[in-house]
């Protein structure tokens, strides 16, 4: 095969920091590369440099045999480099092909409209549906995007970018949003698009991904080019390894559950979400001290809205939540807190930290009223920053640092100060959102183990995920969560990933 | 066309319908009204399109008043001293279009919040224009233009066909904005920018360009509706627009952000405008001309708090662009 992309001693600083330091990265045609690494660990800046958002300090790009200048994203696309964003670059009210043809639309080239740039939708619509039917991606040219579901939003991003003669896709963690059935359909599409000459990059963070699509991976780790590996070759404790620099057990041990008492009961709750319509449409359910509740789900099924309303953040319609033998429906969060529930919010920067606080205050925004940290409305500092110096110690906060502020902290790390924050206090009840959204892999594993290590203790957590992987190593039972509803639960020792699979898309389980 | 909705245009319609009922009771009166309406509905519509067009690119514009007010202060004094009235409207939009600038200048490259921007630009421009006030000058007359043959058709022709050239324009600038908006490809690229700019940005338009390009194309639209102001005043007083820079406000929210949605909620107010003055003048009932004053501004406030909850803003309205 012919090289498309060589890319050599790639180096990129922001201040202080060396985001990539000397990164080299090839790529033949028709070939998938899985770009891998821990957050932070420069696979962004790479990319971005190679799509023109950032420029390099130094190092050389090389495409298709040339040297290539990239100066910003327009010129990347004009030599063939298109760009699947993390978060999807479409605007939601137009149609499919006023998105796909946008920044190089199809206008007319004779009479007065050309002079003011006039659209043929027609001829746009048609040339969307002559593309979808080369690459094999269906897609309604005339459908408003806002009202397709993430797949078919996704297959509209890879068409923007094939639409412009791409021949190097940069796909930036695009299965992070899809459910399992629609990750399936991209690694397909992925492969087809290979056979048909285009390079792909795929950066994500799932290693499983990688070994089921990719022909070669290429690890970075803090900036650097740690190695590659022939996908073949390669398993995922070999990959893991590479991307954290020693051994990770991915597998989480546990003993089998000792439930006790129900510590949370929900009964037939509803709750609205921002726009006033149903979100969460009588779901019912209980967590049992010593257990692990994981509710499973493609996002947007009411898993917010149900924390939000458990934690006292959200209003509900009906129905009741009761934590031991206290009805607190509709309580306020402090009362939620105050009787012993820990919350690792899904948003952390919104909900979790305040992010212009130091590490300290942020590690007492649950206890800042009450002693030892506050003596007649005053607060002590010297109890706080003792308090803040024993957690960041025990939950490997890094840098070891309580005074900077939480905002200069990497993604892992900030959630580590609210896994500290909320495993730390008196509580019986842990709610746990997305717990490791974003998370690099040696921190996964630390919060894994502290979730398994407080149900051990007697607790009960209530795990809220989209990562089925998470949902099935980490649950003692399963409750699967569609369209507001709880559709099934099932046990966590037995369930499968294609059954939870299913259920999460919508389908019955004996199908 | 889709992007017409129904309400504004009901309203409308339902409008016209009741003219011509009260037509046939009483001819005279009845073209007075609806010409009435015209007039006054010409600078609200300009104004509601000024401040679409920005908020369509991403920058929420509460300054139209103060745009239409340095236009009116610009055109009229131009216009008196230099003795023609077409350097005096070429100064308004001048004038205009440099509070344009300033509007671009803050919120897209300063990032500042855009409602204070707004403010900034509503307060100097009443200082401004009061302080170097001049009293007793007058100027020529903006030029009234009868379409022939159409202008003498009952109802409709003095409705439509009999009205200086800027409410013209403002038919004219409608239509225009309309189909620049959704017919071509500056208009996709301004929804564009105004929904997800880092979308229209990451295909290679130029986020920052395009919405100084629109809130000054914008600017010169109040700037027209300041001019309009002078159409039908003759001169110029301190502090003429008289809160029309944020009924505009209301008539592109009661429109929904589309341009014939702001020309039905336009000529809704505009009505009321014409059924005022004419019960005033006719002296009619015996009830305080105040009263049928307050009721536009009662109105607004009612859209306001009833449209506004309706009404779908762009999503990146009032958010600085920072970049991909």
């Amino acid at each position: 095969m012919t090289q498309l992309l060589e890319m050599r001693g790639l180096t990129k600083t922001f201040g202080p920091v060396v985001a990539c330091d000397g990164v080299d990265l090839s790529l033949d045609k028709g070939e998938i590369v899985g770009l891998l690494g821990e957050n932070g660990a420069g696979k962004s800046t790479l990319v971005k440099m190679l799509f023109g958002i950032y420029e390099p300090d130094s190092g050389e790009i090389y495409f298709d045999g040339q040297k290539a200048d990239i100066d910003d994203p327009g010129d990347a696309i004009a030599q063939g480099i298109g760009m699947v964003h993390q978060h999807f670059q479409l605007v939601p009210p137009l149609t499919v092909a006023e998105n796909i043809m946008l920044g190089a639309e199809t206008v007319s080239h004779a009479g007065p409209g050309a002079a003011v740039g006039v659209m043929n939708m027609a001829e746009a619509e048609a040339e969307v549906r002559e593309l979808s039917n080369r690459f094999g991606l269906v897609v309604d040219p005339s459908a408003v995007v806002e009202d397709l579901p993430v797949g078919i939003q996704q297959r509209v991003e890879i068409l923007k970018a094939l639409n412009r003669g791409a021949r190097l896709l940069i796909l930036d963690e695009p299965t992070a949003v899809l459910t399992p059935k629609e990750t399936d359909e991209l690694l397909k599409v992925m492969r087809s698009l290979a056979e048909t000459g285009v390079g792909i990059i795929f950066i994500t963070h799932k290693l499983r991904e990688v070994l089921a699509v990719t022909d070669r991976v290429t690890v970075l780790r803090d900036g650097k080019y740690i190695g590659s590996a022939v996908t073949a070759d390669s398993s995922q404790e070999s990959l893991a390894e590479m991307m954290v620099g020693r051994s990770v057990v991915l597998r989480v041990d546990k003993d089998d559950a000792e439930p006790g008492e129900p510590v949370l009961q929900v009964r037939d709750l509803r709750v609205r979400d921002d726009r006033g319509s149903d979100a969460v449409e009588g779901m019912s359910f209980e967590v049992r001290s010593g257990e692990i509740l994981g509710i499973a789900g493609v996002e947007g099924n009411g898993q917010r809205e149900l924390v939000e309303a458990i934690t006292g953040i959200r209003k509900s319609e009906a129905g009741s939540i009761i934590f031991g033998t206290t009805d607190l429906t509709n309580g306020t969060p402090r009362e939620v807190s105050e009787w012993g529930v820990a919350h690792i919010p899904e948003d952390r920067e919104k909900d979790g930290l305040v992010d212009r606080y130091s590490v300290a205050d942020n590690m007492v925004l649950n206890t800042y009223f009450k002693m030892p940290f506050a003596s007649r409305g005053l607060r002590v500092q010297a109890a706080i920053r003792k308090w803040a110096r024993r957690l960041i110690e025990k939950f490997d906060v890094r840098p070891r640092t309580i005074t900077s502020p939480v905002s200069s902290l990497s993604g892992g790390n900030k959630q580590k100060v609210i896994v500290a924050r909320e495993l730390s206090a008196e509580n019986k009840l842990i709610v746990a959102s997305q717990p490791t959204r974003g998370v690099d892999v040696g921190s996964i594993e630390f919060i894994h183990n502290q979730l398994v290590h407080q149900r051990d203790k007697g607790k009960a957590v209530l795990l809220v995920s989209a990562e089925l992987d998470e949902i099935l190593s980490l649950s003692d039972r399963i409750a699967v969560v569609y369209e507001g509803e709880v559709v099934a639960t099932l046990d966590g020792a037995t369930a499968t990933r294609e059954e939870v699979g299913l259920l999460m898309a919508g389908g019955s389980s004996s199908a | 066309m889709s992007q017409i909705k129904p309400l504004p245009l009901a309203l409308a319609a339902a409008s016209l319908i009741a003219a011509v009922l009260l037509y046939s009771w009483d001819g005279q009166q009845t073209e007075a009204v609806v010409s009435r309406a015209v007039v006054e509905a010409g600078p609200l519509l300009l104004g509601a399109l000024c401040g679409l067009l920005c908020e369509r690119s991403g920058v929420i514009n509460i300054g139209i008043e103060g745009m239409m007010l340095m236009s009116a202060f610009a055109g009229f004094f131009i216009a008196s001293y230099s003795g023609s009235i077409w350097f005096g409207m070429v100064g308004g939009l001048g004038m205009a279009s440099l509070t344009g600038l300033f509007l671009a200048w803050t919120s897209v490259t300063l990032k500042q919040d855009q409602i204070i921007a707004g403010t900034i630009i509503n307060i100097f421009a009443l200082g401004f224009t009061s302080f170097y006030y001049v009293q007793g000058r007058t100027m020529a007359s903006i030029p009234r233009f009868a379409i022939p043959g159409l202008a003498d058709l009952p109802l409709v022709g003095p409705m439509l066909f009999d009205h200086g050239i800027l409410t013209f324009s403002a038919m004219f600038i409608v239509v225009a904005v309309h189909l620049m908006l959704y017919r071509t490809r500056w208009g996709l690229r301004t929804r564009a920018i105004g929904e997800h700019p880092s979308a229209a940005d990451t295909v290679g338009v130029n986020v920052i360009t395009l919405r100084y390009r629109n809130v000054i194309i914008a600017s010169l639209l109040a700037g027209v509706a300041g001019l309009h102001l002078l159409q039908s005043a003759s001169s110029f007083q301190r502090g003429m627009t008289n809160g029309k820079g944020f009924i505009a406000l209301a008539v592109m929210l009661f429109g929904r952000y589309r341009p014939f949605g702001a020309m039905g909620a336009a000529l809704l107010f505009g009505l009321l405008g014409g059924i005022q003055a004419q019960l005033q003048f006719k002296q009619a009932l015996d009830i305080p001309p105040q009263f049928f004053g307050m009721i536009p501004y009662l109105l607004t406030i009612i859209v306001l708090a009833a449209a506004g909850l309706a009404a779908r803003p762009p999503a990146a309205a009032g958010t600085p662009y920072e970049g991909a």
